[in-house]
């Protein structure tokens, strides 16, 4: 096993080293701008993970709250309020949609949240499409610049790329740590136990309502970058299209693990843009994609490829090992 | 006055169709407990089928009730292929059923797209309900008028069915107990897809009968779909009273409020929606919570 965390942690080291000097590497800013969306991706799918890997509680409405904190803050810039204030005011209306939403969504768990969540990200979707003096209806809001905070111009791609690199770092470790804390392994207690964590005298309710709150901070984050990176916000952002793109982003990869909506996150941009760039059915691709996953390698691609590897390893480790004692034998 | 009424005759009608819609939704979910989010699309493929029969089909042009009756065949058979293909495959575990169907409603959509195209298509009003009924000072439009009775048609045919036949009595088995149902003799996997077909089968019905007003165009089922959970969030799952009750209640607040306050139409659909999960989270007629 420590053969394998070692291998595990050169990868990771090498994986690091690999997006720090990506924009060295990378052959154009195309690439590097496909970059920056698949680490502001990672952000919201990791956020999402906490909800449906380590909490259980699968959310088919995210899209709407990163949805609201892109519109509140490209809102709040078309009002001609400065950056900062329209970033905080962003993250904190975002914040106080996700405490009503996680209020309404958590009356129930299983079938009912996904439902109670696919419903009020339709709300949000039909506030965005209809509400046009706020939201601009189809037209949306634009964003007329990016921050250039201390003279560091956002505007460029690889500023760009390195202010979201460092945002995703940061909200890696925080991920990190919050799964390996206690309270990490008190929601995941409340997943798999929740009668039994009650009678322990655990507020299942209360670290579910906290989970909702830290993942909806991470979507905050995701949506704040998200709209300066586009530079407009319309009601597609905010559709069950979307919510269902980040979700297959955390279940392709795997549920439940760090890397996981990681490596999903990186699949999904990419096969998008790619796709994207050939032919129109992106959707149909979508669908057959997350029939497939599910069909066949229901755990994600992260642990199932684990799966497959050590299968492979052991398989190889048999087979030698049987050669050898066969060779033993025929010495003796 | 005569707003008002116009309003309410809208919305009763709208009431009858999205009866229509949910009630397979509320049988599908209530009974085998699948969040079946392809229904929207199974709405929207009735009426594309529907669509293309009554255009005509390698040159056979078929009027409004063949259409719907083979239409409504064509959206049952494929929920049938749906359960026994995938979601068998998948028994209890609502995530990866709600990914799976989830997964095909967009495959659907796409397909729509690929082979009706982006323009909304017409859905004529069959000729026999073109006209009006005079009740004292107000017309009412037929064809509003035999939706809502449709409704209650099959309101009824839906609550004999699974109440007092001997085929509902094994349905009802077949949910509360299936292993002790198999014992007995019922087989309950042929019933699960008999059930999941009836569901489909009512949602692409639904979809052929709204047509006249709603014609077929992409995105309708992204917008009937919210609907259906909506009406069942609101009445109860399980319950057809709850469906019925949800249906019309549905149908008056989606019509005034799209009259009266356009804006916020969808906050105000929504809204009690939520206050019905904040007081009665099972529902106004739910027996299970959600």
């Amino acid at each position: 096993m420590s053969g394998m965390s070692n291998a595990r942690n050169v990868a990771l080291v090498a994986a690091l080293a690999a997006l720090v000097i990506l924009p060295f590497w990378m052959p154009g800013i195309y690439y590097i701008n496909v970059a920056s969306q698949v680490l502001f991706y990672a952000i919201f799918a990791l956020g999402l993970n906490l909800l449906v890997g380590y909490g259980g509680l699968v959310s088919l409405g995210h899209a709407g709250l990163f949805g609201i904190t892109a519109y509140a803050t490209a809102y709040l810039l078309s009002m001609g309020t400065g950056h900062t204030a329209a970033i905080l005011g962003g993250l904190v209306i975002s914040l106080g949609a996700t405490a009503i939403f996680a209020a309404l969504a958590l009356r129930a768990t299983g079938i009912g949240f996904i439902m109670i969540t696919l419903a009020l990200g339709q709300i949000i979707w039909g506030l965005a499409y209809r509400w046009i003096s706020i939201t601009g209806g189809d037209n949306g809001i634009n964003v007329k610049a990016r921050p250039a905070p201390f003279g560091f111009d956002l505007g460029a791609p690889n500023e760009f790329y390195y202010t979201t690199l460092i945002i995703f770092l940061i909200a890696l470790v925080a991920v990190t740590i919050f799964v390996r804390s206690p309270f990490g392994a008190a929601l995941k207690g409340t997943r798999d136990q929740p009668r039994r964590m009650n009678a322990l005298g655990y507020h299942v309710w209360a670290i579910r309502f906290w989970a909702c709150m830290l993942s909806g901070l991470l979507t905050a984050i995701a949506g704040v970058l998200f709209v300066y990176y586009t530079q407009f916000i319309s009601p597609q952002t905010t559709s069950l299209t979307s919510s269902a793109e980040v979700l297959l982003m955390v279940i392709a990869g795997g549920p439940a693990t760090l890397l996981g909506p990681i490596v999903g996150a990186a699949l999904v941009v990419i096969v998008k843009n790619v796709v994207s760039g050939y032919i129109e059915r992106w959707n149909f691709l979508l669908g057959a994609i997350f029939v497939a996953i599910v069909i066949l390698m229901p755990e994600g691609l992260v642990p199932g490829t684990v799966r497959l590897w050590r299968h492979g390893w052991r398989a190889f480790r048999r087979r030698r090992s049987i050669t050898l004692a066969g060779n033993a034998e025929r010495k003796s | 006055m005569t707003f008002w009424l116009i309003l309410t005759v809208n919305s009763v009608a709208f009431g009858g169709l999205l009866f229509l819609l949910s009630a397979g939704f509320s049988l599908i979910f209530g009974l085998m407990r699948i969040p079946n989010l392809t229904h929207g699309s199974l709405f929207m493929l009735g009426a594309y089928f529907g669509a293309s029969f009554m255009l005509g089909v390698g040159g056979v042009q078929l009027n409004f009730w063949l259409a719907a009756i083979l239409a409504t065949a064509l959206v049952a058979l494929l929920g049938a292929l749906i359960e026994r293909l995938l979601l068998r495959r998948l028994p209890g575990d609502a995530l990866a059923q709600v990914l799976v169907t989830l997964g095909l409603s967009f495959m659907a959509a796409d397909f729509c797209l690929m082979v009706w195209g982006g323009d909304p298509i017409n859905i004529e009003t069959p000729s026999a309900l073109v006209g009006f009924t005079r009740m004292g000072p107000a017309a009412f439009p037929n064809y509003k008028l035999a939706i809502v009775a449709i409704a209650v048609v099959f309101a009824v045919g839906l609550w004999m069915l699974l109440d007092k036949t001997r085929l509902g009595a094994m349905i009802r088995a077949g949910v509360d107990d299936p292993d002790m149902a198999r014992v007995v003799g019922i087989r309950v996997s042929r019933l699960f897809t008999i059930v999941f077909a009836l569901g489909a089968g009512l949602a692409g019905f639904a979809g052929i009968m709204g047509g006249p007003s709603l014609s077929a165009y992409p995105g309708l089922d992204q917008d009937m779909l919210p609907l259906a959970l909506v009406v069942v969030i609101l009445g109860g799952t399980g319950s057809l009273l709850g469906s019925f009750v949800g249906s019309i209640i549905v149908g008056f607040i989606y019509n005034f409020g799209q009259a009266l306050l356009p804006e916020l139409a969808y906050f105000v659909l929504f809204l009690p929606m939520l206050l019905v999960l904040i007081f009665r989270p099972q529902g106004l007629f739910g027996r299970h919570i959600l």
